[in-house]
């Protein structure tokens, strides 16, 4: 409980009778990663927007270390949020823009100057103070809005998607330089994105999100490794999702043949969901083979090739860096620790 | 450019109704006629600068004055209250605001005087009340009310629709940044919002500082404005070199204080009506 910054209690929020968050109860610590992910209209932004003061709960409280603030206005509360679209003040220069929130706070202007200066640094922009907002590029622009938002110390930045306008190799770097300024600053991040990636990389904590519920919160690994359901686990990675029937603890039947596993506890014959990563095939020779398949298509991804093998009737996408022929017969191996057996979603 | 022919009959219609009275104009103001022609003369444009023709100038300008300033009082809150993101039926708050535009210009005027004479609706119901009749008609405040009727459209639509356009986010950016809602409104919408003052201010005071049909009908001709001493000239007069001399002088400050407007306009990054 002591480092717990924000609690959300049974939150509730519908629009217009479609329910956007059901329910939902989330704590987030103090100077932690936090990460919403979520394909679009899963309530991540919502959630984000509940915090800092945007949307009212239905029903449900924010608490802020311990102290209820789903009333207050967000100008009385201790977030900052870096939006969208930056929404950064036009007829504003960017030492104005920065400068904002401190002089309403009524902090002497040779402060406000020096706080500038150094948060512009900060972002890599030192002596940007008297340019226009509208000459700056997409990069730019954004940097500008995270230095508005920290330069007031908040105790929470909100981020909602940040870097989704930004091409490719920007996004990399703006993910480094972000993660980099929440180390430096000691402060909890709140990111929204519906980029598995971005979450992964940057995180601490993952919360994924589907219609407005909680699918599964862990740490990047434990969501890339032990996904609950299979919507983790499509969501995050790729996967292979292929029909089983559980058989009894350390067997489960998929593909028409009885595999060894290392999960227990489910039904004996129950109906489940196994979810086998791409990297986690190994193609063998034919003889070696638990399954035994041919390679309908391979594609070239860069760092590895993508095959497709079709053996018992499924399509099983393959991650390997070395190639095989099209229709060359191939033999599949996949070791029981890969194997992850999950509750079937109805 | 293939199709520049289009713009032909443009051109010629420029020419006939635009281009030839401007130069008719002028030409009138500078030049009198003697037994042996045309002489050139600047006479006229003295003429102006007598005390009575300056005082009617100097009561043109007070009047369009104040009536922009009550238009921009009544309109901003208007325009504020059509651009609010939540406002319901916003279509028809438009529409019902914009309806009375059109209605011809006349028609509304005279209604006003049925309703301000003495034996009008007003007077009516000040009866009701053992309250003697007063004049309503006939001053400067019915000259004000008329031309504040006629043009508060046109300051309430340009700053409307520069308001429709700010950007949500900016102000839940400044509520987020610490302002309240009237920080928010001073810092943030009043600045983006001059552009649109700036263009409704220039489209009433034009109109306001040059009509003559509502100082006529709500004036009583008792208030001679600029706009009745031209007609004045050219109608009942017959002096054509004066009344034009004047018009000249007129079409003089109102390019002037166009271009005062355009600068500022252009230093705030438009947006507005032109």
């Amino acid at each position: 409980m002591e480092d717990q910054i924000i609690n959300l209690v049974n939150i509730s929020k519908s629009y217009g009778g479609s329910e956007a968050l059901k329910n939902m109860n989330l704590y987030i610590r103090k100077n932690e990663f936090l990460t919403l992910l979520g394909p679009s209209g899963c309530g991540k932004t919502t959630t984000l927007r509940i915090i800092g003061g945007f949307e009212t709960p239905n029903s449900g409280r924010v608490l802020f270390e311990g102290k209820d603030i789903t009333d207050v206005p967000p100008h009385k509360r201790r977030v900052n949020t870096v939006f969208q679209k930056y929404a950064l003040f036009p007829h504003m220069n960017v030492a104005e823009n920065i400068a904002f929130g401190l002089k309403i706070k009524g902090i002497a202007d040779s402060d406000i100057k020096e706080k500038v200066k150094k948060v512009l640094e900060l972002v890599n922009l030192a002596g940007y103070e008297k340019r226009s907002v509208n000459s700056l590029s997409g990069g730019q622009q954004q940097r500008i809005a995270i230095a508005r938002a920290i330069v007031n110390e908040p105790e929470v930045l909100l981020l909602d998607e940040p870097l989704g306008a930004l091409d490719l190799k920007l996004r990399k770097d703006m993910q480094f330089e972000l993660k980099k300024i929440q180390q430096h600053l000691g402060i909890t991040f709140i990111y929204v994105t519906h980029d598995q990636e971005e979450a992964l990389t940057m995180s601490d904590t993952i919360v994924v999100m589907k219609d407005g519920l909680i699918q599964q919160i862990g740490t990047p690994e434990d969501i890339y490794n032990e996904p609950k359901n299979s919507f983790v686990a499509d969501f995050i990675g790729e996967s292979n999702i292929v029909k089983g029937k559980y058989i009894e603890d350390f067997k489960v039947a998929f593909a028409d043949n009885i595999f060894d596993c290392v999960d227990t506890g489910f039904g004996v014959g129950e109906e489940v969901d196994i979810v086998i990563r791409p990297e986690d095939i190994k193609l063998v020779d034919i003889a070696e083979g638990m399954l035994k398949g041919k390679v309908t298509s391979v594609t070239f991804k860069g760092v590895h090739y993508e095959m497709i093998i079709h053996s018992m009737g499924i399509d099983w996408m393959v991650h390997s860096t070395s190639m095989e022929q099209v229709d060359s017969p191939v033999g599949i191996k996949i070791s029981p620790d890969d194997i992850h057996i999950m509750k079937r979603v109805i | 450019m293939k199709l520049k022919w289009i713009s032909y009959p443009y051109i010629v219609w420029m020419i006939i109704f635009i281009l030839l009275p401007l130069f008719l104009i002028l030409f009138y103001s500078v030049t009198y006629n003697t037994s042996e022609g045309l002489g050139f003369t600047l006479e006229y444009f003295q003429r102006f600068f007598e005390p009575i023709y300056i005082n009617v100038l100097w009561r043109s300008f007070k009047l369009a004055l104040v009536s922009t300033g009550v238009c921009l009082l009544l309109g901003y809150p208007m325009a504020m209250i059509l651009a609010d993101k939540e406002l319901k039926n916003r279509n028809v708050m438009v529409l019902l605001f914009i309806i009375p535009m059109w209605m011809n210009f006349l028609l509304r005027t005279y209604a006003w005087m049925t309703l301000l004479e003495r034996n009008g609706i007003l007077n009516s119901l000040l009866g009701l009340l053992n309250i003697a009749p007063k004049d309503f008609l006939y001053n400067e405040g019915a000259v004000i009310l008329g031309m504040v009727y006629n043009f508060l459209p046109f300051m309430v639509l340009p700053i409307y629709s520069v308001l429709i356009k700010i950007d949500k986010n900016l102000l839940e950016a400044a509520g987020d940044l610490g302002a309240n809602s009237a920080t928010t409104f001073r810092k943030i919408i009043l600045p983006l919002s001059i552009p649109g003052v700036l263009s409704g201010v220039t489209m009433v005071f034009m109109p306001a500082v040059t009509t003559f049909v509502i100082p006529r009908l709500l004036g009583g001709g008792q208030f001679t404005l600029i706009g009745n001493l031209i007609e004045q000239q050219f109608l009942f007069v017959g002096d054509w070199g004066f009344g034009s001399a004047v018009s000249v002088i007129m079409l003089i400050l109102i390019l002037i204080s166009m271009g005062v407007m355009g600068k500022y306009e252009k230093e705030q990054e438009g947006g507005g009506l032109w």
